[in-house]
């Protein structure tokens, strides 16, 4: 269970964030993350400890949103672009090389957070002209 | 009152670990050593191949090891045997090291030894094919084990970890005769995963093949903690 792990990290990349939101407190309504399919991260059990791990935190009622992005890679041989099947030991269909360059399906990216932010009467100021 | 507000951040996910494990490269570099990262699932052979490697290299190379343990001090103990200082590193339900917890071995490294005096550091991970491909901890480079016991598919199942490492043993060859694998269909696989990766064929226990691998370690290491050689010889 190394999403457990993996939720850490992404919690305290969001406490960052937050703290660049101070003195105002975000309420956050989504993060959304892009999770390739060549990472060790297993989506479905992401969401479940992203639920777990928010629970009773400023967090609390959020959601995590996941997009996957699949695998492709470019063929050395002759520049296409193809998806890498483990079956055919991820070898490129046209030309028959080894997988070399990676295009897509590494990324563990946290892409955005939508939230709000309540409106501070004492201090008009602090509130972002967005 | 709330605005819809949205942030685009584009931060990696890891980005907590990462800078951790930049923190610690960063502590590497100032020692001017070479840190290894070796990874394997359970049972490859990692601590018995770093027993007959750094029992060779101790001649030419200071070295220390970062023993990561799920739960016993066991192969710490077998490492110590060798002469080496070692620090172990318990990491309870955690199957893999993180970039902190390398970083708190550091610390109690730092209370036994002076690290500058080091050449070498080797990390041995927790056994597990998986995590520690997605962590850092701020080695220099990965050293992935896979036995010949394991069967031909696994760098096809857990491309991930061969495709990260930088090199690839094959390991405990002296088994094949008994065994229904091919050789060279494991590393037909982890080259078609990792084409870039240094791959050697290995036995700890007959010491097939060790003398090429030792060497690789010699070499990387010179050429990382003394450029400057290079550079003159050049």
């Amino acid at each position: 269970m190394h999403e457990v792990d993996m939720t850490k990290c992404l919690l305290l990349s969001l406490q960052e964030w937050k703290r660049g939101q101070e003195p105002l407190t975000p309420v956050v309504a989504a993060v959304h993350l892009q999770v390739g399919d060549f990472t060790c991260v297993e989506p479905e059990a992401l969401r479940f400890t992203f639920a777990a791990a928010v629970e009773g935190t400023w967090l609390d009622g959020s959601t995590l949103e996941i997009d996957t992005v699949p695998l492709r890679a470019r063929c050395l041989g002759c520049s296409d672009v193809y998806a890498p099947d483990p079956d055919q030991a991820y070898r490129s269909p046209c030309c028959d090389r080894p997988m070399e360059e990676i295009v897509s399906g590494r990324e563990l990216r946290i892409r955005s957070v939508d939230y709000s932010l309540p409106h501070q009467t004492s201090d008009p100021a602090a509130v972002p002209s967005r | 009152m709330h605005m819809p507000l949205s942030d685009t951040l584009g931060l990696n996910l890891m980005a907590a670990n990462q800078h951790q494990a930049e923190h610690n490269r960063e502590h590497f570099e100032a020692w001017n050593l070479l840190c290894l990262n070796v990874m394997s699932s359970p049972g490859a052979g990692k601590t018995s191949l770093l027993e007959r490697t750094i029992t060779a290299l101790a001649p030419q190379l200071e070295m220390a090891v970062l023993e990561g343990d799920m739960t016993t001090q066991l192969d710490a103990q077998r490492l110590e045997a060798v002469g080496v200082p070692v620090v172990p590193i318990t990491t309870g339900r955690a199957c893999h090291l993180d970039a902190a917890m390398v970083s708190g071995g550091l610390r109690q490294l730092q209370a036994q030894l002076n690290p500058a005096d080091l050449d070498l550091l080797w990390v041995e991970n927790v056994g597990n094919l998986v995590c520690p491909a997605e962590f850092e901890v701020g080695e220099h480079l990965k050293v992935a084990l896979l036995s010949v016991t394991e069967g031909d598919d696994k760098p096809l199942k857990y491309p991930v970890m061969f495709r990260e490492a930088d090199c690839v043993l094959i390991t405990k060859v002296d088994l094949l005769p008994y065994l229904p694998v091919e050789v060279e269909r494991i590393e037909a696989h982890i080259r078609a995963v990792n084409p870039g990766a240094v791959v050697f064929q290995v036995s700890a226990s007959s010491g097939a093949g060790l003398e090429a691998w030792h060497q690789w370690v010699l070499t990387t290491t010179r050429a990382h903690t003394r450029p400057s050689v290079l550079a003159e010889v050049g």
